[in-house]
Formats: C-alpha cells, structure tokens, sequence
C-alpha cells in the first residue's frame, strides 16, 4: 500500500519530466549510437514535442531514385551494423506511457498482474507412480510411492510418500518427505526438507537430494539421509518409460539402497542392504489413469541378508505386480 | 465468481459470426456455453458468436469501438496488425488498465491502412476460450481482383478451461501429444533416437496442445459442422485465411486447385502461386482461388497432424467435400536443433552420425557428431547443444534454458514444419515480396534476441528471462529508429513472434525496397529470421510469442518506443 502511494506520487510530475530531455531520469548510460540521418528531426525542442504520424507507403528520405537498391545484397551486411544499443532518446521518459494517459495509478497495478501472470505461473499436482498389489511365495501385500509439488517451473514445495505392507498385517514401512525444491540445472531440482519415517518406527531424518531428467530420459531421484540417530543413509531410483504405442508403456525401474552403518533395530546392515529392479508395463486408458502389471526382483546385500537369513526370511525374491499410475 | 458457475442458464454461443461496420460499433463479451461435434464447454463470446463479429472497416475512416464487458473478470481486446496510437492497442498493463467487470471501453482511433488483420483479447488466456474475432478493412479503391470475398478464420475449441491446460504443460508429461515417437517406430535410426535420448528432448515435440483436446475450427465451425463457401463457376474467390488460434499452426490447401498469394499479414506482396501454405499463430494471408465447377474441401490441417480444421468450397449448393486423410506425423531434424542449417532438406536417415565420441563425462551436455553429413565429412562438427558461451551477454544463463542452438541459420525459405518433404508449391517467406515499394533505409544498428525456453519445465522466455522477471527493462527504440533484429531460436519449437502497433520487413533476400512487412514473423526451430524495424510508432507496445501458453509461461517483453508525446497525447 505504501509503496502504491509512494509510485503514485512520483507519477504525478511524470508529464512534465517526460518533456525535459535534458533529465534522463532512468539511463542506464547507454553507449551513444552514432545515429545517421533518418527521415525525420531526431529530437524536437524540449516542450513542445510533436511527432508527425508517418503515413503508409511515405516517401523515401532522400533520393535514391538514381540507384537501384532492390538487387542489394542487404542481408550481408548485417555483420557491420553496430550493436550499440538503443540511442540516448530511447531513454526519455515517461518510463511507462500508459501511465501518462490513463494515470499511474491504475496502470501500476495492471502493470504489476500483467507482468506477474506471464511467467510466474504456480501449480499443482499430485503423482501416484506406484499403487499397487505385490504377490510373492502366497504373501500378498501392497505399496504406494506418491509424490506432489505445489510451486512453479523453479521453486517447488514438494510432498512424497511411500510405503508399504502386507494385507494381513499392519503397515510395515511408512515415510513422508516435506521438501524444497530448488532448480541448479534445466533438468534438476536439489531438493532439501524433512523426512519421516512412521514405521516401523517413528524417526525424523534430514534429507538432501536431486531429482530430475538423466540424459536418454531416465528419471532420477537421489537422496542422502540423517537420521536423529547419527544414522546416515542414501537411496537412488532411476526409471525410463518406453513407449511400446502410444498408450503402451513399459517401465524399467531400479533402486538400491545404502547404510553407512548397521542398524540394527531395522535389520539393516553396512552397505546396499536393499536393491531392486522392476519392469512396470502399463496401459493409458487415459493419460491420467494407467493400470499396470509388472515383475520386481528385490534383494538384499551382505549384513542385511544374513540379519533376514537368521530371521527366516529370503534374501532375494521375485513379485508379481498389479497395480494403477495414476495423477492429478 | 464466473457467470457461468452461478448455476445460470447459458446462452449457446453461435458458430460464426455476423458482421458490425461502420464509424461506431459496440462489442459485448460474455459468457456462453459453445458445442461442436462431440465437443462442449464454456466459451467467452463476443455479441453471441464464437468467434466474435466480423469488424468491417473502410481506409481512411475513423472508428469508435465500445468494448462492453460482462465478464466477472477484466477483459481487453486486442487490434491484431492496427496501426493505432498505442493506448488504444489493447494489452492491459502495457497500453490500458484493461476493462474491469461491467465497464465499458471506448476504443477510438483512424483506420490509417487496409488488409486482413484480426481481434483477439489481451487478458489472462480468454483468446482461448473464443474472444477472437476477424478484422477486415477495404481499401479506399475498389479491388478488382476478385468477385467474392470470404472469412476463413481457423482456430481452436477445447471443452478445457485454459488453466488447465496451462497447468498440464506445466506437469509435463507431453500430456496432448499422442504421437510420440515409438520403440517399434522405424523412422529413425537407433544413432538418432540415442542423440535425442541424450537431449532430452522428444522429436514429435511439434505442438504443445494437440488435437487430443482441440477441435479445429473454421469461422467456429469443427469438422463435423458441414461449413460451406459457395462459389460460381469462373469466380475469383478471395480467401483471407486468419490464423486466430492458441496454439496451432495449420497446413492449408485445397487439394486440386492451386491459391495465389496476394497478402501477408495484411500488406500486400507480389502474387505468388502456391498449393500450400503454412500459417503460423496469428497470421493473415489473403488468397485468391478459382476452383473449377464441383466440391473442393478447403483443409487446415494442424502442423502436428493430430487433426484439422475443414471447410467445403463449392457450387453445388449442399454438397459437402471429403477431406483427404490427415498426413503422417512430423519428426523434428537435426535442423530443427540448430545443428547444420544445410541439412535441413537433407534426408538424414541416410545420413550416419558417429556418437563413438561422446563424452559422458562432462554431464551429457556435449555431443560431438563427426561427419553428420555426407558432403561435410572432412569438417567434423564439435557440438554442444547447451554450450551457453555462445549466447551474447544480456542472455540471462539458468534452468530456463535447456538449449542452445549451436550453429543456427536463417530459414527463411523452410516452407515449415512438415512441408519440406511435399512434392507440390509450398509457400516459403522468401517467396514474399510487397508489391508496394517501402521507404528506402539502411538500419543504423542491429540487435540480437534470443528465443529460450526449457521444454521440461514449460518456461519460455526471451534472452533467458521470462516476462514475470523483467519489470522495468523494456526492450528499447529511438524514434524513427531504423534498426536491424535478429532472432535466435534457440529452441527446438517454431515461435510466432508479434510485434504490436509496427510492421516490420522480412530480411528474406528480397531488395531492401520490397522487403514483406509483417506484424507476425515465424522463427523456425533452431534457426534465426531478421526484420529491419523503422519504430515510427511512440508509445509502449507488446512484443511476444503468439503461442498463448508460451506468452503465458513468460516469452514475453514490452518495446517502447521514444521519445514519446506525453503533452499532446494526454491532451
């Protein structure tokens, strides 16, 4: 509000100024052109400005009748123009000339929501990547991997869950992630927040990561975690849709995880306690709504295959998978 | 809250338009409810018509335009190619405050020229949602060059509210684009695929909203509405073929019957005879046909070839035209990357490109190409296709730009996306030379813009900064200024580029007398295109891509032109 009044206020003596062309209130010391005749006066009295509407097809300058320029190579020459920037005149004011006719004041704001909705554009959405039932040795359980941003091309507030269980049972893994996502490159966002784990114990970790686009179309999300325990982890997903038709789609899916620890109370030893490596193949009824079946290898490394071993589990196995893409 | 959420009964907006003329006319936008085929949803019409009335003007006349707005939102409209004193342009925020819910404007203003030009609003994305119009002023002098006379106003309609489809660009997804390129697709070869792979980048990106939600219209008429043109057997029949579309660039033909180009943007050229032309966002040409006795379908099909728009000619009354199928999709070329402007009518599936070198290392950015083209083997090409020491420094360097073209060239004589690779007459800008003699002079300096953008992210941009991000740096002209502008498409999209309240001359190889002006010039995929600009208009104006959804997403800046009259035009 303040500064409206103090915009307002300075765009009142605006008409005046616009006519003194000895204040150039707002040059940013451009270098001056050596400016050739042009066909008219350049630069009318101060005061009494009066500029002569050209009329269409109005007659060359000077006279050259005498040549022929319509076979000149012109294009050529662009080389030896001088990229010198705009001439002092340029720079006379008003600085926005709407605002000597219909009054700064209301051009201030239209100014402001023109310029504010070309470009500055926030949005949101909510993608479900994996939804899905997983069927392995007679154990049917489920998992979710879903991520939201709201927040435009650069800055986003981003939201991603995952999780997962068996149907007969309680929900055995569930995390949050509240980050900010931040563009360093084209296709990359650093992303940086708070992640929770919910199961199968309640731990607040600190999280740092990329995401974005990988050369030859391969989605890339990498984190590094720290856990309130000291505990420092990391985990890297990669994934690629190949487009069999256009509505086809086959996606190859690899995530590993790593644990510069062991830690004990989630059977996680040192090292790559978990890998996996999936192939997705799923079917766009419409783009926002893409059911699918798949297969995943999963598998876990060194300490955390012998802690699963002594638990009686299997190190490695292959699932089954149905499941919906899905987004908003 | 909109009128058309209120639980109120729409009107349904007519298909087409009637006609105003005259020294005062009144325009009335509203919300109405617009079907076509399959298709309906929301409109904002103007006078009841998708698209708005026919504004018929004469030479010479003055004009006073009352734009009443019904709207529960500001509107504006826009005089698309008008010479016109600036305030009166229509951009709210650059020449008016806009025109607030129940106001009305009045336009005023002398009609200084003649030609096909149209109307379109200037607010949020309503030209989208169908306040467009056609705009059509008869030279002082009888044309005699014809006997009849027709609209052909080719557009979009989509039962989609526009911030929608803005937000879906946004996400991403290449959510309209159902013709992406294949694993089983033999058009290209494995190298080609692995170097767009590498990119980033998808070589169907030929439009960004396709005809998975658009239906192509026609005066407001889709394909399944049966609009028709009568003619007479023996009659030249003017077609003043408008590009009034969001987001389309449309291939237009008759096929059988061949068109004579008279008029580009309004301004007339020498006749060129073509059988196609493409028709970038927010161009005019004005053609004249003499179709033989029968049925002719008049097709603009959409340059992606997700649809089009038809129309049947004929002079058999009610007969209708079988459009010809829709064409294969168009793939992107090397060309269209800025890698070799010589090959871009060059069949590069021939054309083996050596990867071998490609250094991985250094974040997949460079892509050396060693003998791309046959008859350039001996001068391996070292190529970045971001090397952003290329760029000039007012190019803001970030995120927003996601390449760089790395050897540009001037395209003027690429017919368009598409149409390189048809055996019949395509119109090329280089074919374009203005009948009437322009002033004679030489620029006094030049300047270089560059087109940018970053397709993942749906930003677009000039010199790498968005609109939304540059408030107070205008891009500047001296009164009577002559300068020399080149542009940098540093993108892999074709950009409709518009200059507001000017017409420019093409740098197209015709002399510098009968260079074609243009209000609207098409700067090919990673190609350059120059227009010599004499800014003998004062005042602010808009500059921006006509692609709607890449002027919303920033691709946008204000031109002003000084000094200018403060004291007289206030007065």
């Amino acid at each position: 509000m303040r500064g409206a009044i103090i915009l307002a206020a300075l765009a009142l003596p605006m008409p005046a100024m616009a006519q003194d062309h000895s204040q150039h209130q707002h040059t940013p010391a451009p270098t001056p052109a050596p400016t050739p005749t042009p066909s008219e006066p350049q630069e009318p009295p101060a005061g009494s400005i009066r500029i002569r509407l050209p009329t269409r097809n109005a007659p060359p300058p000077a006279d050259h009748s005498a040549m022929d320029h319509s076979q000149m190579d012109h294009s050529a020459m662009t080389a030896n123009l001088p990229a010198s920037g705009p001439p002092p005149r340029a720079f006379d004011g008003p600085a926005h000339a709407a605002a000597a006719i219909w009054g700064e004041e209301a051009m201030e704001v239209a100014r402001a929501r023109n310029h504010e909705i070309h470009g500055g554009g926030t949005y949101a959405t909510l993608l479900v990547e994996r939804a899905e039932a997983r069927f392995h040795d007679g154990e049917e359980g489920y998992l979710w991997d879903a991520q939201g941003w709201y927040g435009d091309a650069l800055d986003k507030l981003v939201v991603k869950t995952e999780g997962e269980g068996s149907f007969d049972g309680p929900i055995e893994e569930a995390e949050v992630q509240l980050l900010w996502g931040h563009a360093i490159t084209p296709w990359f966002d650093l992303q940086a927040g708070l992640r929770l784990d919910v199961k199968p114990d309640v731990t607040p970790q600190l999280a740092l990561g990329v995401q974005g686009l990988a050369p030859y179309n391969i989605h890339v999300d990498a984190a590094a975690f720290l856990s309130d325990r000291g505990d420092v982890t990391a985990r890297i997903e990669a994934e690629h849709d190949m487009r069999l038709t256009q509505r086809l789609i086959l996606q190859p899916r690899v995530e590993a995880e790593f644990s510069a620890q062991d830690i004990p109370e989630l059977g996680v030893g040192a090292g790559l306690p978990h890998l996996s490596a999936g192939l997705r193949l799923r079917y766009e009824i419409a783009r926002e709504f893409a059911p699918y079946v798949g297969v995943e290898y999963e598998a876990a490394t060194g300490r955390t295959a012998d802690l699963r071993r002594a638990a009686g589990e299997d190190a490695s196995g292959i699932a089954l998978l149905v499941g919906v893409r899905t987004f908003f | 809250m909109p009128g058309w959420a209120r639980g109120q009964s729409l009107t349904h907006a007519r298909r087409g338009f009637g006609e105003v003329s005259g020294e005062r006319i009144a325009l009335t936008i509203g919300d109405h409810h617009f079907t076509t085929g399959a298709r309906s949803g929301h409109a904002v019409a103007v006078n009841g018509s998708v698209p708005g009335p026919l504004v018929r003007l004469r030479e010479g006349q003055d004009v006073t335009i009352d734009v009443i707005n019904t709207l529960a939102e500001d509107s504006s409209i826009h005089w698309h190619g008008l010479l016109l004193p600036f305030q009166y342009d229509g951009v709210p925020g650059i020449s008016f405050p806009g025109i607030k819910p129940g106001e009305t404007f009045r336009y005023s203003f002398p009609v200084r020229q003649n030609g096909t030009y149209w109307w379109h609003s200037h607010s949020d994305l309503q030209e989208q949602q169908g306040l467009y119009g056609p705009l059509v002023i008869d030279a002082a002098e009888p044309d005699t060059r014809y006997e009849r006379d027709y609209v052909v106003l080719l557009s979009e309609f989509t039962p989609r509210h526009p911030h929608e489809i803005a937000r879906m660009l946004a996400v991403g997804e290449h959510y309209f684009n159902r013709q992406m390129t294949t694993v089983g697709d033999g058009s290209m070869s494995a190298e080609e695929r692995l170097m767009w792979g590498e990119m980033r980048m998808n070589p169907r990106d030929i439009s960004d909203v396709t005809g998975a939600t658009y239906t192509y219209l026609v005066n407001g008429h889709g394909p399944a509405d049966d609009l028709s043109f009568a003619f007479t057997p023996g009659e030249r029949v003017r077609l003043r073929v408008i590009n009034g579309s969001a987001m389309t660039f449309f291939n237009v033909r008759i096929p059988g019957t061949s068109m004579t180009v008279i008029a580009a943007d309004g301004q007339e050229v020498e006749p060129v005879e073509v059988d196609e032309f493409q028709i970038g966002t927010a161009e005019t040409y004005d053609v004249i046909v003499t179709p033989q006795a029968g049925t002719h379908a008049l097709v603009a099909e959409a340059m992606d070839r997700s649809g089009m728009g038809v129309a049947t000619l004929t002079s058999a009354a009610g007969a209708i035209a079988t459009p010809p199928p829709l064409r294969e999709p168009v793939t992107l070329t090397m060309a269209d990357m800025g890698m070799h402007g010589g090959m871009g009518a060059m069949d590069h599936s021939g054309a083996a490109m050596d990867h071998s070198g490609m250094d991985h290392a250094a974040m997949g950015h460079a892509m050396p190409t060693q003998g791309a083209a046959p008859g350039n083997a001996s001068e391996p090409m070292d190529h970045s296709m971001r090397d952003t020491a290329l760029l000039p420094p007012q190019v803001e360097v970030g995120p927003g730009i996601d390449m760089v073209a790395p050897m540009p060239v001037d395209r003027m004589d690429f017919p368009g996306l598409g149409l390189d690779t048809v055996s019949h007459r395509v119109l090329r800008y280089t074919d374009l030379v203005a009948r009437d003699a322009n002033p004679h002079r030489m620029p006094e300096r030049q300047l270089e813009i560059h087109l940018t953008g970053n397709m993942e992210r749906y930003m677009w941009s000039f010199d790498g900064k968005r609109f939304n991000a540059v408030t107070d740096d205008p891009i500047r002209f001296g009164f009577d200024e002559r300068v020399r502008v080149k542009l940098v498409n540093d993108t892999m999209m074709a950009h409709p580029i518009h200059l507001h309240g000017h017409f420019f001359e093409l740098v197209n190889g015709a002399g510098m007398m009968n260079q074609p002006r243009k209000h609207t010039l098409v700067v090919q995929p990673g190609s350059t295109a120059t227009f010599d600009l004499t800014a003998n208009e004062p005042g602010d104006w808009a500059f921006h891509c006509h692609l709607l959804y890449h002027m919303h997403a920033g691709m946008m800046q204000t031109v002003t032109v000084r000094p200018f009259p403060a004291a007289e035009a206030a007065a």
